[in-house]
């Protein structure tokens, strides 16, 4: 019996959550109601440099909220690296909160699963209208054509950070503003134990970003414009080998990052051992390492050729958080009203600032914060550069298969085996026919 | 031995001692069904209990296997299309891409469990009979050799996959830095060596579990063998080779049954080591379903392969159970 125990994991486990599901009383299927009108469960996700953090951070808006509406908002600060199965396990089981946070590349997957509240005409209205959100931020929120799966809440961009003084000490004046001047720079500055650019080889979502901007700086999006994976085009096998090339060939990022995905690139930059890093936000995270502000600067990231613009000039993915209701929620007022509350003017201010983030709705972007040194170069990115990841319900799979594939790759530059062209194809093919075919 | 004692009822009272004549028959009965169907009842909380948490999500996970189930349909699984023997011949088309890598991690698995167990039981064995003779600071060896097992297996796991790291890690530290033994610091969790790094981990948590089953099954073997033999002139390795392993048979039987089952499903160590993608050369069997499961979404493949590899381990354990058992008869006969 224990054989037959032992052997059945995979099946017991997942059947498992759908057997309480059956046992507990809740339905996956139900359409929500408002039998619960005093109460809300929130399923945050971990924005700041510890769980702790974000409690305090989110804590006292809540208070707010329940002083102003009357319903209490029980939180719960989910870990990155947990929350898309969280949300797997409360889709299926139909026992999840009423509203939560969402990476927002996963909205077009999690859209498909029929478990968020679509955001059509009626719901937006209900929290001043569309019209309120920037449109960069409204494209990462589900499948174009359709009622959205969820709403923006915080707006991100990639930017270069660089360290100022290790940039003076190489005789490098000023921040690369392309890819040739990335390597020449970093050339200068990688000797005697320091590198010019750190990188996160094995954090698949990272890998993910960073290929999809140099895939469309090459001309390719990954997936055909119906939906289908496209991941061999030679703009993206060019993107990636182009990415892993940094190592492989032009010596820029140290070995040792092939293996990094805790954010230890961020550390190495905060010790002086990188000189620059292609980040998100990364201001908040630096203070908590220790870095004053005047040691870094921003500047956007780089392009192949003249300044950041759209297609071959895009920089950046449109990275961020967007809120979701679960369509069964015994609470659906209560939770459009949080929604509302979430993404008001004041408390996106408030919001974003705490975490180093832009506001994705218009008016709040108005306020002097968000045009500081580094946030402005943010905010413009986002605004005229950044492109969304294709929303398409396999974006998940997208995310494991090819971020896997580059990591392999990276581990491959890493051990000093050739990275080829042939060897970025073979990877990116094995990774294509790892996909659901239906 | 045999008896003649009538059987006891519930309570040791004796069935039936002084009924009347009349009343013999039924009471009897009865008493019968009473004492018969009493375990019965203590154990129907248990075997209920199994079915739900055992049974029942197997038969559920077996008919999801031949389900067409992605995110489409995960809010409600019972809707998705039926995919009949797709999901089979998917994970068995050794040709195509999904079943040529699950061929390939199930070789990985294979050559991992056989030199894990191998090694678990080897070091267990050897430790175990040094261990045996009384000197002074054995029970403190005893206790640190059993600190493996008794960590958490999380906190464990974690601390080696600090130690393994590239460029901060204490085994680089000790093998390029100290000793010398390598050009350069290597890599250890991912590339090929984290086959090694994932081996070295699953011994080093795995091998007091059989020092603990040896030396259990060790204090069984009478001190007279081992004088008697003495005196005959055979010496440690004639007495372990003659005497310690024979003895230990039935132990290791089971031993080396449980070690393969646990080292074939390890789950923990993979994925703590290294995330939800494993490096090729460490992609452990456990870790590619999941992956087919709950990373790329496809919940009726993962299902099939979850499947696939029940009835392989069924298969192993019960050809293993049978060959055991004759010898075991064949040594009566």
């Amino acid at each position: 019996m224990r054989s037959i125990r032992a052997a059945a994991v995979g099946a017991v486990t997942m059947s498992l959550a759908l057997a309480a599901s059956a046992c507990g009383g809740g339905s996956s299927t139900g359409g929500g109601s408002n039998d619960s009108p005093r109460e809300l469960t929130y399923w945050a996700s971990n924005q700041g440099a510890s769980v702790e953090i974000d409690k305090k951070v989110l804590q006292p808006e809540l208070d707010k909220f329940e002083k102003e509406t009357g319903i209490k908002v029980k939180l719960e600060v989910v870990p990155w690296s947990d929350l898309l199965n969280r949300i797997l396990t409360a889709t299926t089981s139909g026992q999840g909160p009423d509203v939560l946070n969402i990476g927002n590349t996963w909205s077009a997957s999690l859209q498909a699963t029929g478990a968020l509240l679509p955001w059509d005409a009626k719901n937006f209205d209900r929290i001043g209208g569309r019209d309120r959100f920037v449109e960069s931020a409204l494209g990462s929120t589900g499948v174009q054509g359709q009622d959205p799966a969820a709403v923006p809440l915080y707006s991100m961009a990639y930017a270069l950070y660089y360290n100022k003084k290790m940039f003076a000490e190489a005789g490098v004046s000023g921040p690369p503003a392309t890819w040739d001047e990335l390597v020449e720079t970093g050339r200068k500055i990688s000797e005697d134990g320091k590198w010019a650019l750190g990188a996160e080889g094995s954090n698949l979502s990272n890998n993910i970003h960073q290929v999809f901007v140099l895939g469309k700086q090459h001309g390719a999006d990954f997936f055909t414009p119906d939906g289908k994976p496209d991941f061999t085009s030679d703009g993206a096998v060019a993107a990636v080998k182009q990415y892993v090339d940094l190592m492989a060939k032009d010596k820029v990022i140290a070995p040792g990052n092939a293996e990094y995905a805790q954010n230890q690139s961020l550390g190495d930059f905060a010790k002086g051992k990188t000189a620059m890093v292609l980040w998100q936000t990364a201001s908040a995270t630096f203070k908590t390492m220790g870095m004053k502000d005047d040691e870094w600067g921003v500047a956007p990231a780089p392009v192949p050729s003249g300044a950041p613009g759209t297609g071959a000039q895009t920089n950046s993915m449109v990275a961020g958080i967007n809120m979701a209701v679960f369509k069964n929620s015994d609470n659906v007022d209560g939770a459009t009203k949080f929604v509302e509350f979430m993404t008001s003017d004041a408390e996106q201010k408030i919001l974003n600032k705490a975490y180093g983030s832009i506001p994705p709705v218009k008016a709040a972007q108005s306020d002097p914060a968000f045009n500081g040194p580094a946030t402005g170069v943010l905010r413009e990115t986002l605004a005229t550069s950044a492109a969304a990841l294709p929303q398409v319900p396999d974006e998940s799979q997208f995310e494991t298969a090819v971020g896997t594939a580059v990591k392999e790759l990276f581990a491959d530059a890493a051990a000093g085996r050739p990275v080829t062209t042939e060897s970025v194809k073979a990877k990116l093919a094995k990774a294509q026919q790892q996909m659901p075919t239906k | 031995m045999t008896t003649t004692t009538a059987p006891a009822g519930p309570g040791g009272r004796t069935v039936g001692k002084s009924s009347p004549g009349a009343a013999r028959g039924p009471r009897r009965r009865t008493g019968r069904i009473r004492r018969i169907g009493l375990p019965y009842l203590l154990l129907l909380p248990a075997l209920l209990l199994e079915l739900l948490v055992h049974l029942v999500p197997m038969v559920i996970g077996i008919v999801m296997s031949f389900k067409e189930l992605t995110q489409f349909h995960i809010r409600d699984w019972t809707t998705a299309p039926w995919a009949g023997l797709d999901n089979y011949a998917m994970s068995v088309d050794f040709n195509a891409p999904v079943g040529e890598a699950l061929l390939h991690s199930f070789l990985v698995t294979c050559a991992f469990t056989l030199l894990s167990v191998g090694l678990c039981w080897f070091i267990g064995t050897a430790a175990a009979i040094c261990m045996q003779d009384t000197f002074r600071g054995r029970g403190l060896l005893r206790a640190l050799f059993l600190v493996p097992y008794a960590l958490p297996v999380y906190a464990a796991v974690i601390t080696w996959a600090f130690m393994f790291q590239h460029d901060n890690g204490l085994v680089n530290h000790v093998l390029h830095d100290q000793l010398g033994l390598t050009d350069k610091p290597s890599f250890w969790l991912i590339g090929d060596n984290s086959f090694i790094a994932l081996l070295v981990v699953s011994v080093w948590k795995g091998w007091p579990f059989a020092f603990l089953i040896v030396m259990a099954g060790l204090q069984n073997i009478p001190r007279e063998l081992y004088e008697a033999a003495a005196l005959d002139g055979a010496g440690v390795i004639q007495q372990i080779r003659r005497i310690t392993l024979p003895s230990l048979r039935p132990v290791n039987q089971v031993l080396v049954l449980v070690l393969f089952l646990w080292t074939f499903n390890d789950f923990n160590t993979p994925f703590v080591l290294f995330g939800k993608a494993a490096p090729e050369a460490a992609d452990l069997i456990s870790i590619h379903i999941y992956q087919s499961s709950f990373v790329t979404w496809n919940f009726g493949a993962g299902s099939a392969m979850s499947v696939l590899l029940l009835l392989f381990l069924l298969l192993v354990t019960g050809v293993y159970l049978f060959l055991t058992s004759r010898e075991r008869r064949s040594a009566r006969v």
